[in-house]
């Protein structure tokens, strides 16, 4: 492949091939490494380009205009769809159920997968089995996952209701009831995400140099003591990192809102992701679909750039 | 004193173990019960029955469902690794103008939601006709930024002097790609694909969008199909159908966790 190019580069009087190279030379093996690089990284800009950077661009220019029923712009309204969602009750709404579906899944979550990751952090004899337990809701499917809570919370032959008659407490229908839906979701929702959190942070505690309990232990610290003075702060980037994640997954809620509420009750349980869902493939306004779109993007954009910004200056304090 | 600590312990990892395990039991007895058994409110099958199983299959395409889940996953996972790995590598072994910029490119598209792009990549499927089609699920997801950069921090710990070595002795770099860093990277390339995996089979928002059709229809839209369609009595059904979709993933995680636990974190806090 090299060798015309060679030969052409043999008539150029050069003495030594590497020490004095002609300008022509430089710009031409710039190219070809430009050249080759470009062929091992043309697939991921490629398929970045074609499914994330237009799309998102398209997203931003849809947004500021009315759509037919094929997504096709028609008419040019500026900012008006960002002002009626701003003005829309909904929208509002919405976003008060997100922010709450994230407040009682994100915390509960880590600190429920912190607890299971401490306990299987200690090495005793079959302690990979209970591991293997704890991280076993990850293997559970959006689907999967959201099928089996949906018997359990049926309201008049699912376990859960059984077990409150059982005890002499009032059936519930906890996901028709307006007050209940979105605890309810929410209950099903930690269960599901306890696998990864609690992979990710007994992975954690397993990076923390065991040399700092055995001095611990020697200065005659109490287990809870060595848990605040040395796991936790060792842990923190961890911690940051998972609770991060979790955030970002409640923000994109989706799967078992359209398995156990498809968002109602009377929107009680209509988080961001499922009302943008059926404003574009339910109702067809690709425009103000858009719009709502944009405003997860930025929230979620916000959120990500935190995330990097603390995790970067973790590394460098290390 | 250690007996006591010990035993705690244990009571504790116990408790927690059964709570966690309590959906999956549950689904999973109901599903040897008939509709008689389950209304009646019993939680242990007097005599199991492998009715609900039979029903699942013959009520509903759930064998093809079950083989688009697989198929889309696998394609999935396998062209995430080949095209991460080939970005990882330009990234960590060439040297060329813009690579650096490049790098930036694609780490930021970890800030871009997949809902801030699903509504032109849906129009976009339809443009091109991959509606219905396993390429429409599959396509989209080759790219990820988070697979580039693991595999790119896994790369970094391969010596520079063994792409030097590999050069001098007139190894090109693709030759020297295959075989030296990928054999080499084998737990990042795990840890990716099982990941991939398991992320490609759990993908609900997007096979719902683009597939009506039970030919290429996913585990987790059958699912759905079933749910709405079956009445109360049929519960058991459901519950066969969701503990045979669990079981891929569950019997994939079971053989990747510890793996999966080690190649994650070094991904992510690095």
């Amino acid at each position: 492949m090299g060798s015309p190019m060679n030969e052409r580069v043999s008539t150029v009087p050069s003495p030594a091939p590497w020490s004095v190279r002609t300008k022509r030379e430089a710009r031409q093996a710039a190219i070809k490494s430009w050249l080759e690089g470009m062929v091992y990284l043309c697939p991921s800009l490629l398929l970045f380009g074609v499914f994330l950077f237009y799309p998102l661009g398209r997203t931003m220019y849809l947004s500021v205009f009315h759509t037919d029923y094929q997504g096709h712009p028609t008419e040019f309204v500026g900012l008006a769809h960002f002002v009626a969602l701003l003005q829309d009750a909904s929208f509002w709404h919405s976003l008060k159920a997100t922010v709450l579906f994230a407040a009682l899944t994100v915390p509960t979550t880590v600190a429920v997968s912190f607890g299971l990751a401490l306990l299987a952090h200690e090495t005793r004899k079959g302690i990979g089995i209970f591991r293997t337990i704890f991280a076993s809701t990850m293997g559970m499917s959006v689907g999967v996952a959201s099928v089996i809570w949906m018997f359990m919370y049926n309201p008049a032959i699912g376990i859960i209701n059984r077990l409150v008659s059982a005890i002499g407490g009032t059936p519930v229908s906890w996901l028709l009831d307006q007050d209940t839906a979105l605890y309810a979701v929410a209950a099903a929702t930690i269960w599901m995400n306890i696998g990864l959190t609690f992979l990710l942070l007994l992975a954690g505690l397993q990076n923390i140099d065991p040399s700092l309990y055995e001095s611990a232990r020697i200065a005659g610290m109490s287990y809870w003591r060595q848990l605040w003075t040395v796991t936790v702060p060792l842990l923190s980037p961890t911690l940051f990192f998972v609770t991060t994640v979790s955030l970002i997954q409640a923000l994109q809620t989706f799967g078992q809102i359209d398995f156990l509420t498809k968002g109602g009750p009377v929107e009680a349980t209509n988080v961001f992701v499922y009302a943008i869902y059926r404003e574009a493939f339910v109702n067809y306004q690709f425009g103000s679909a858009s719009a709502q779109a944009l405003v997860l993007f930025l929230i979620i954009a916000i959120v990500t750039f935190l995330q990097f910004r603390f995790a970067e200056r973790k590394v460098h304090y290390q | 004193m250690k007996i006591a600590r010990a035993t705690a312990h244990y009571v504790l990892l116990c408790l927690c173990s059964v709570v966690i395990l309590f959906p999956v039991a549950y689904a999973l007895l109901m599903s040897l019960m008939d509709g008689a058994a389950i209304l009646s409110g019993r939680l242990w099958p007097e005599k199991g029955t492998l009715v609900n199983y039979e029903a699942a299959f013959q009520q509903a395409p759930l064998g093809r469902y079950l083989w688009n889940s697989f198929f889309v996953a696998f394609m999935i996972t396998v062209g995430r690794l080949i095209v991460s790995s080939l970005a990882a590598f330009a990234f960590v072994f060439l040297r060329f103008p813009g690579r650096d910029r490049w790098f930036y490119v694609c780490i930021a598209t970890m800030l871009v939601p997949w809902e801030a792009t699903v509504i032109p990549n849906f129009l976009t499927i339809q443009a091109l006709g991959w509606t219905n089609h396993y390429a429409g699920l599959i396509v989209p997801f080759w790219a990820m930024a988070f697979g580039i950069f693991l595999l790119r921090q896994q790369f970094k710990q391969i010596p520079h002097e063994l792409y030097e070595a590999a050069q001098l002795s007139g190894m090109g770099n693709f030759r020297f790609f295959c075989r030296v860093v990928l054999p080499l990277s084998k737990t990042s390339l795990v840890t990716l694909a099982v990941y991939s995996f398991l992320d490609a089979w759990n993908m609900y928002l997007w096979p719902l969008l683009v597939t009506n059709d039970d030919r290429v229809r996913t585990v987790q839209i059958g699912l759905k199909q079933l749910q709405t369609q079956e009445i109360a009595s049929s519960w058991g059904v459901v519950m066969a159908a969701a503990v045979i979709a669990m079981l891929p993933t569950l019997l994939l995680l079971f053989a990747g966790q510890k793996q999966l636990r080690k190649g994650l974190m070094q991904g992510a806090i690095q």
